[in-house]
């Protein structure tokens, strides 16, 4: 397709090749941007799974922070996965001193709030918005969504716990589908994104 | 699998223990001895760092047996920074291995830097929830530690001495062994795999991947930003750095450094810049002159 949607994924650090893989497999054009000159040019962007102090200090450093701040105000479909679900909450329950994040869903969340590495896990989790079977949710030293304000809404729970969220064009898991194979929940980013961009391509 | 659905959650398993690794890829895993060296590798942008009492250049120096860290070490270290935490046991010493999967570290490195526990058997890393690290000269080596359920691969390099030739030579080597895997044919392989004293399925399946199928870092001899982004170009996911930081004149400045290079490791412009005004390095040894005896990569099989 010569219209696929361009959609980066942010090659700071953490599980970036496995996110290109499967945006590739729905249908993205994929590509690792680090840059902000790079941001310019991508229709969505993911927040990979990795050390969200890693990430949000590098940004910082590199200078990406502020316009990936911009883009997201903006309108930029963003979708995170685990640390990239920190990176986007408005607030963090327990940050490490200095630790930004770019913000954009109206959450409060708390990091690695389903323990340590021992305590990480697999389980089913059903998706609104996702048809069929449940997906198979990685959890890596994961957070959980503490609270939502009213614009935000809640796409799955796990255990009593809020796992997945959308609001507006951003999407955030506290889990990691692109560890699985199954690309359901990067398909659903791809229409946000394209559904995004319709109205301007026509 | 709808039937999965009333299954409870499960830990430990071959997806969260390699997936764990995944998260890691692109950063930087600082050997730290204390409190304060965790959070000053926890502020430069560590991604992980390892608890241990001595780093490899003291072991060295000191000799003598060198064991797993006290556990009030680790518990310190673990209380005082959020990124994960890994911590050493000796190669085969599977009590070790368990006492730290007690004190909930995130990660084990079976590691060569410490004194063999066992000359014939390395640790049955299946038998726990918490993954291993393990280290590799060769892809044979990664593959029968892959059989072993380790969920991480380190090339060995010669931890302790700042020079990076062997880290360079383990990487090459296991780089090479893959790319010529995916020369062969499905017939050759079964010969290759017993070239490699390696499981089949694990030989076919970086046949197959041109990869192996788990993350692979690098370690051993990194001592300044531009050997991490040597070891980047060179194909490793990520990098160890042990002595390299803490045994230099400045480590917080150097720590952040070599992360700023393993992130921009092909951009010589932004390696230029993390290297300016570092400070003394740390000395190094020159490898050949090493004798076999104090070769850690010797060790393991």
């Amino acid at each position: 397709m010569t219209d696929a949607p361009v959609i980066g994924v942010l090659a700071l650090q953490g599980d970036v090749r496995e996110h290109l893989i499967a945006l590739a497999a729905a249908d993205a054009v994929a590509r690792p941007v680090r840059r902000p000159e790079e941001l310019a040019e991508i229709d969505g962007l993911v927040i990979p799974g990795g050390e969200s102090t890693t990430i949000s200090k590098l940004a910082v450093l590199f200078g990406v922070l502020e316009p990936l701040r911009e883009r997201v105000r903006g309108g930029l479909p963003v979708y995170g996965t685990c640390a990239g679900l920190i990176l986007l909450a408005d607030k963090i329950l327990d940050p490490r001193s200095g630790q930004e994040t770019i913000g954009g869903i109206d959450m409060i969340v708390r990091r690695n709030a389903f323990g340590r590495q021992n305590e990480s896990f697999e389980a089913a989790v059903d998706i609104k918005g996702v048809d069929g079977d449940p997906v198979e949710g990685v959890f890596i030293r994961a957070p959980w969504v503490e609270s939502v304000g009213a614009r935000t809404e809640v796409l799955a729970e796990h255990e009593g716990h809020i796992v997945a969220v959308r609001q507006g064009n951003a999407l955030a898991t506290s889990f990691h589908p692109e560890l699985t194979g199954d690309h359901r929940v990067h398909s659903l980013f791809v229409d946000m994104v394209r559904a995004n961009r319709a109205p301007e391509s026509l | 699998m709808s039937s999965t659905q009333n299954q409870a959650p499960e830990t430990g398993t071959a997806r969260v223990k390699r997936g764990m690794a995944e998260q890691l890829k692109g950063g930087v895993i600082m050997d730290v001895v204390n409190a304060e060296q965790a959070k000053i590798a926890e502020d430069a942008g560590a991604v992980a760092v390892m608890a241990l009492e001595r780093v490899p250049a003291d072991i060295r120096k000191d000799g003598g047996v060198a064991r797993m860290s006290d556990p009030n070490m680790i518990e310190e270290i673990i209380e005082a920074v959020s990124i994960p935490v890994m911590a050493k046991s000796r190669i085969g010493h599977f009590v070790e291995a368990q006492v730290l999967q007690s004190l909930g570290v995130d990660y084990i490195d079976e590691s060569e830097v410490l004194t063999p526990a066992d000359e014939v058997n390395h640790s049955d890393k299946f038998a726990f929830t918490t993954p291993f690290v393990c280290g590799a000269t060769n892809l044979g080596e990664a593959l029968r530690r892959i059989a072993e359920g380790a969920a991480m691969i380190r090339s060995k390099g010669e931890a302790g001495t700042g020079n990076v030739v062997e880290a360079v030579r383990h990487l090459r080597q296991i780089k090479n062994e893959i790319a010529r895997l995916r020369g062969y044919d499905n017939n050759e392989l079964y010969a290759a795999a017993k070239d490699l004293r390696a499981p089949y399925e694990l030989v076919k399946e970086v046949a197959e991947l041109g990869k192996l199928p788990v993350v692979l870092f690098s370690a051993g001899g990194v001592a300044t930003p531009a050997d991490a982004a040597l070891m980047r170009q060179l194909g490793a996911e990520g990098v160890f750095v042990g002595s390299g930081i803490f045994k230099s004149g400045d480590p917080a400045k150097r720590a952040a450094a070599i992360v700023k290079a393993t992130t921009f490791y092909d951009d010589p412009k932004i390696i230029a810049d993390a290297s300016r005004n570092l400070g003394e390095a740390m000395v190094g040894i020159n490898c050949d002159t090493l004798p076999e005896t104090e070769r850690y990569a010797n060790r393991g099989w």
